[in-house]
């Protein structure tokens, strides 16, 4: 599956949609405070949404390795985990140029910020916790243990803390509404690139995730050839 | 190395032409690059990256599949 090529020729033909329609589409007039930049809705959010994808696909390859200890889940688990962190960096960064318009500076401590900023750490810690260990099996189980507490607390500090507080983000209206976005000033034009979009993005990120284990597959191989 | 040298040379005063004519046109201000703060622009700078990015990943994913046929 990891090797067919028409998944690959897809991302590519959605991606070129979404990076076309994406400045095309007509957006609504939003009393002057988001004008063009509401366009950020097709390159910012799937960069979480694709964290998310990668991150999950990541805990269920760890859980895998914990009832099957072999070490083909500990790469996809390890290489889908590094790919997600990669794109939590890139919302990060993308986030912070956004709110520096917005919001008047790239780090408001918003508690949608803090929340994500404390996901993305969480995430490190995985990283210097496997590279702490010398012995390959225990980097392996230890590793897999901590990415299932990761994932645990990915979706409290992402989805649940900003529903629970006042936010400078779209949808932090208290408790009402979704933690991410403000369907209010989504159109339904607009939701025809934004789902392509998450989907496009996401399926980059899995291409990108997909090589790294194949690499690291190869490694393996090579080593145990010796 | 030379002929390299003097193309490179050509190309660059190629460019001065080119900088010195587009001072000279008057350009069009309903051509639709240049409509709507020439937001078209960043579209076809952003289509760009990720047409290049989609090259390098092909490559890689070519790269990868001969060293799997080769062990």
């Amino acid at each position: 599956m990891i090797r067919k090529p028409w998944w690959k020729i897809l991302t590519f033909i959605i991606l070129m949609y979404v990076c076309t329609m994406g400045f095309l589409v007509d957006i609504p007039k939003l009393d002057g405070r988001l004008q063009h930049s509401v366009r950020n809705l097709f390159f910012h959010v799937p960069m979480w949404i694709s964290m998310m994808i990668l991150f999950s696909t990541s805990v269920v390859y760890a859980v895998l390795y914990l009832r099957k200890p072999n070490s083909t889940y500990d790469i996809y688990s390890l290489e889908f985990a590094r790919t997600g962190l990669i794109f939590s960096f890139m919302g990060l960064a993308t986030g912070s140029i956004w709110a520096n318009y917005q919001w008047g500076s790239p780090w408001s401590g918003d508690p949608k910020q803090n929340g994500a900023a404390i996901a993305v750490l969480i995430y490190c810690a995985y990283f210097v916790l496997r590279g702490s260990l010398n012995d390959d099996e225990k980097k392996a189980r230890i590793g897999a243990v901590y990415n299932i507490f990761a994932f645990f607390m990915l979706f409290p500090t992402i989805w649940i803390l900003p529903r629970l507080v006042e936010s400078l983000h779209p949808g932090g209206l208290g408790s009402e509404g979704n933690p991410g976005l403000n369907p209010n000033d989504t159109t339904s034009a607009m939701k025809m690139v934004m789902v392509p979009a998450f989907i496009g993005w996401s399926l980059l990120g899995v291409w990108i995730a997909t090589l790294r284990v194949r690499v690291a597959l190869l490694k393996e191989k090579q080593l145990n050839n010796e | 190395m030379n002929k390299l040298k003097q193309t490179g040379l050509t190309l660059v005063l190629a460019m001065f032409t080119v900088l010195a004519n587009a001072e000279d046109r008057v350009p069009d201000p309903k051509d639709f690059m240049r409509s709507n703060g020439k937001i078209y622009v960043v579209m076809a700078v952003v289509v760009t990256i990720v047409v290049a990015l989609f090259l390098y990943l092909v490559s890689l994913d070519k790269k990868i599949s001969k060293l799997e046929r080769k062990s």
